[in-house]
């Protein structure tokens, strides 16, 4: 039946014991060599994601959020892709270092990924039951007869009906919703330490995407895992995430904790793109709506990508590309986590 | 032949006469179309050689609304409840099974092909997916002017190049694009092509499925804003259907909520969603992330359980009953008509609008509990 909940269910984001991060992305670049010259997808990104923290990672199409996340993975097309420099350094190992054995070894079974599109990642050819039980009979050796039992048990974990009955149904028997389920349940199905989701949500309805998306923060809880959560959906970012990278042209242009960043901009991109959606709880005027369209990673613009879109574009930003910068609070106190690469974060937060 | 003749005397009288209903303008804030009990099921067949009917997918059952000269009409409801259906139909691209479809007092459920043309020019839509619904072996001027080869009263052709440039610049791309092909276009340029197309006839109707869930955010508000400065332009009545609660809210006047092909609430923005009184358009409200990390914390969250049951088979009664907190045993044996619910008769409430629900209450979702 349904559950009513008096905002008990999400938790207030956690502030991250920054100890040792699980995963560190230093630098990283990615870029796709095509007939028509050199893309470059990804272009210096820094993130870190602590166990049992979400970090989503917010950008429009194009923007390289899903690139960054498929080169974690190990996923990437090479070629025509190629990672020029940067690390990924997982529990203080550089992945980019190592031998394709032993990143075989990560891969599923330190981190796993959920892919969007649910129906088109499962093989239709081939039962639920089947493509669950293969991680364990591939990763940890099982019988078939033992991998099955194992399949049941994730697919009661992640709350779907009647498993025991419906482990040998094919994928185009589930609906939405429970196919984005199997996908969790293949994903949780070794109990990884990082999982990356990847627009997990955007394909399904807003009372399934609920489902889900509390279904997955009851799981991480659970496993104490940590979350890349990779999105554009300003809303679904704001109900599960505990700090916030926001994409453009392939850099971070803003990464702050959930709740200064919806109160606070301190970069006139994410600034723009909070006044331009509406809101469900009160109508208002016309939308603010960034003018022009985001770049050809072909011909990035000099210096500040954004900088033919923004309203606040001097000279320095068509000549100088932007750092990250510190920000603090107007009297100099630091905000922890937050960062900005515009030169002019301060006017954009204090303005 | 005598029969053919006078076969087309009748047709012509028929396109006459819809010809001369449709040319009377409508008055703002009078209803311009007005759809009674439509209804569209699709057989189920089994068989190769000898077809017959087991079933039908009752993609529409039975809905009225109307719509009024100069507004917005929103229709919302998950994927599956038949609210694209409910477009096709609007445009007569599908038969309805049963019911009335009155536009301007001529129901063009009943029309002929010939008559149906004089219609369709003031009806036009605008598609979802601006990637398929453009052809790619034509160029954004072919694609915009095709329509008054169709209808070449409304451009004498020699004309019809300046009216198409003329309609780029409407909708906001140069002019000098008129011989270029879709994929030199960008999403939302795509998307200002669909609208420039649908805009061509000057149409007093349109109807957008989805017509911005394929943009990018920054370039959604883009084209919604456009939208609206068009809406005021040509005095437009939009019937826009979307998933998107928020995009609805902002940019309609009214709001009709679907489930299974029938209306489970219908009602001004206000209304629907800051009182909402059926417990689907209540568990779809509060389902809906709010972009405030405040809210999370301070929300009540109406978590519903289980998937849309099959629209070939629906629940006896009332359809939400199977997902429904509130399901009592009168909702299994009776269903609930879309009417303004008793208790709130003659309240001057923004509650007392149409839901179709025995037990319907009104419960603010939307905005935090303190």
């Amino acid at each position: 039946m349904t559950i009513i909940d008096k905002n008990a269910d999400v938790p207030a984001p956690r502030t991250g014991d920054a100890a040792t991060p699980l995963l560190e992305v230093r630098d990283l670049h990615v870029e796709f060599h095509t007939r028509d010259g050199v893309a470059k997808a990804v272009n210096g990104v820094n993130y870190t994601v602590s166990a049992g923290e979400t970090l989503a990672v917010l950008g429009e199409s194009g923007s390289g959020k899903s690139v960054t996340a498929q080169a974690i993975m190990g996923i990437l097309d090479m070629p025509p892709g190629k990672i020029p420099h940067g690390e990924i350094l997982f529990q203080g190992r550089d992945m980019l270092k190592m031998s394709n054995e032993e990143r075989r070894k990560i891969r599923g079974r330190k981190i796993a990924m959920i892919f969007q599109d649910a129906l088109s990642s499962l093989n239709p050819v081939l039962t639920v039951g089947y493509q669950l039980g293969e991680m364990f009979r591939v990763h940890q050796g099982l019988s078939k007869k033992e991998a099955k039992a194992k399949a049941i048990e994730m697919m009661d974990r992640v709350r779907i009906p009647a498993a025991r009955e419906r482990v040998n149904d094919y994928p185009h028997q589930f609906s939405g919703g429970m196919r984005q389920r199997i996908m969790i349940a293949m994903a949780l199905a070794l109990e990884p330490e990082l999982i990356i989701a990847d627009e997990p949500t955007t394909a399904l309805d807003v009372t399934v995407q609920a489902q889900v998306m509390d279904l997955l923060a009851d799981l991480q809880r659970e496993y104490n895992m940590g979350l890349i959560l990779i999105t554009h959906d300003l809303g679904v970012v704001a109900d599960v995430a505990d700090k916030i990278a926001v994409m453009y042209a392939g850099r971070i242009v803003e990464t702050a904790p959930v709740h200064e960043i919806y109160k606070r901009p301190a970069h006139p991109y994410t600034k723009g793109l909070l006044e331009s959606i509406p809101r469900l709880d009160q109508k208002g005027q016309e939308l603010y709506a960034i003018k022009g369209l985001p770049p050809n990673l072909l011909r990035i613009p000099t210096g500040c990508a954004f900088n033919p879109r923004c309203e606040m574009a001097q000279d320095i930003c068509r000549t100088e590309v932007p750092t990250l910068h510190r920000v603090t609070e107007q009297d100099g106190s630091e905000l922890p986590g937050r960062g900005s690469a515009c030169h002019f974060w301060k006017e954009t937060i204090h303005g | 032949m005598a029969d053919v003749t006078k076969n087309d005397e009748a047709v012509s009288d028929e396109v006459a006469a819809v010809e001369a209903a449709i040319a009377k303008p409508v008055e703002r804030g009078e209803p311009i179309l007005q759809v009674r009990n439509l209804v569209k099921h699709f057989p189920l067949t089994q068989g190769i050689l000898f077809k017959k009917q087991v079933g039908a997918v009752k993609a529409v059952d039975g809905i009225s609304f109307d719509l009024y000269q100069g507004e917005t009409l929103g229709i919302v409801g998950e994927s599956g409840c038949g609210k694209s259906t409910v477009a096709k139909l609007l445009m007569n691209l599908e038969r309805a099974t049963a019911g009335e479809v009155f536009y301007k007092g001529q129901d063009i459920t009943k029309l002929s092909r010939r008559a149906l043309k004089a219609v369709r020019r003031n009806i036009q839509m605008v598609f979802q997916d601006p990637y398929t619904s453009l052809n790619p072996r034509m160029t954004v001027g072919d694609i915009i002017g095709e329509t008054y080869d169709i209808h070449p009263e409304v451009a004498p052709k020699g004309d019809r190049r300046r009216k198409v440039q003329e309609l780029l610049d409407v909708v906001g791309l140069n002019p000098e694009y008129i011989n270029r092909y879709p994929h030199q276009f960008s999403g939302g340029q795509r998307q200002r092509i669909g609208i420039a197309r649908g805009l061509a006839l000057n149409p007093e109707i349109i109807i957008c499925d989805e017509p911005v869930s394929a943009l990018d955010v920054s370039v959604q508000a883009q084209v919604i804003n456009l939208m609206e400065k068009l809406q005021d332009e040509f005095n437009l009545s939009y019937i826009f259907i979307a998933h998107d609660l928020s995009i609805v809210r902002h940019i309609s006047d009214r709001v009709g909520v679907m489930y299974l092909g029938k209306m489970a609430e219908i009602g001004t923005d206000t209304e629907i969603y800051d009182h909402p009184t059926h417990p689907y358009t209540q568990a779809l409200l509060s389902a809906v992330p709010v972009p405030d990390p405040e809210a999370r914390e301070h929300r009540e969250r109406i978590i519903l359980t289980g998937d849309v049951p099959s629209p070939a088979n629906p629940p006896s009664g009332c359809r939400f009953r199977t997902r429904c907190w509130k399901a009592q045993d009168r909702c299994a044996t009776e269903e609930p008509l879309l009417a303004i619910p008793q208790r709130f008769v003659g309240d001057d409430t923004p509650a007392a609008h149409e839901s179709a629900c025995h037990f319907a209450e009104e419960k603010d979702v939307v905005h935090a509990v303190n």
